[in-house]
């Protein structure tokens, strides 16, 4: 493939509405490269939950996502006031997210395990105060 | 199942993805907590909410399914019916609340997908 294809989205936390904006722009350009509907699929529900995140808990951020010749890469950075604890963050049902999240159907504490399900690399950058990185790899 | 029946069993209107209602679908699913349908959900095809926001034409487009059913008449926005448009994705409203809805899919033949 040569060079990367790099694909670079601002996700804006102010506004609930556009949450998931860059996600289906991701998805709609794997689609047109022509990869499987398999990959395509992690790819988006990893990058979805993960722009979810960076807009319910860090007031927006940057997603980049890079195709590789055999891989995937999906960086989401933030500076949010970052996670204390990240091995309960991962777990199953752990969510700091306010009750009105949950009203708009978020917040169960399914992200973050969900994003590793999906994904064949995951690793987790945060310090309190400064913010988030979150990078996944999905090969092909 | 095909989507128009679908709609027929649950009374609903099509507000968009008119074109699609003849495709067959094998399952369905019901929830209004999108983290539950990410998280759980494999292979339906149809979501049934009562939960109204861009996000639920969202959740369902990143996970490949072909129909959204909005239940208790609820309606989406102009811009919600944008995106289903844009995302392949067809919509409908029905009367019936969730439980009915979902019962009423499931005893007529439309599984869970699940084994
Ligand atoms: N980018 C982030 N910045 C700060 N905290 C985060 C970030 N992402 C996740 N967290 C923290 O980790 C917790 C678990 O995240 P996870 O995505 O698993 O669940 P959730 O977002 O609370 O709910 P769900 O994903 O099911 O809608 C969050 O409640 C939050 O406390
Ligand atoms: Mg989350």
């Amino acid at each position: 493939m040569g060079e990367p294809l790099v694909f670079t989205y601002n996700v804006d936390g102010g506004d609930f509405t556009s949450a998931g904006q860059a996600s289906v722009m991701v998805k709609k350009n794997l689609n047109q490269i022509g990869f499987s509907p398999e990959v395509i699929r992690r790819v988006s529900i990893a990058m979805y939950e993960g722009e979810i995140n960076m807009v319910i808990h860090a007031d927006g951020g940057v997603a980049t996502v890079k195709v590789d010749d055999n891989c995937i890469e999906i960086v989401l950075a933030d500076k949010g006031p970052g996670i204390a604890d990240v091995e309960k963050a991962m777990q199953e049902g752990f969510s700091t997210a306010p009750d009105e999240v949950r009203g708009l159907g978020f917040g169960a504490g399914m992200g973050l395990p969900n994003m590793k399900r999906y994904t064949d690399e995951m690793s987790i950058d945060s310090t309190v105060g400064v913010g988030t990185t979150i990078t996944m790899k999905v090969n092909y | 199942m095909k989507i128009e029946i679908i709609r027929d069993l649950l009374n609903a209107d099509v507000l968009c993805g008119e074109d699609r209602l003849s495709n067959d679908v094998l399952s369905a699913c019901g929830s209004d907590m999108m983290s539950d349908v990410l998280a759980y959900v494999k292979n339906q095809a149809v979501l049934l909410t009562g939960l109204v926001n861009s996000q639920v034409i969202r959740t369902a487009a990143m996970m490949d399914m072909q129909c959204v059913v909005f239940v208790r008449s609820k309606m989406p926005s102009e811009e919600m019916l944008c995106l289903a448009k844009e995302c392949g994705i067809t919509v409908m409203t029905s009367p019936m609340r969730m439980y009915e809805a979902c019962g009423k899919l499931y005893s007529e033949g439309l599984g869970t997908g699940i084994e």
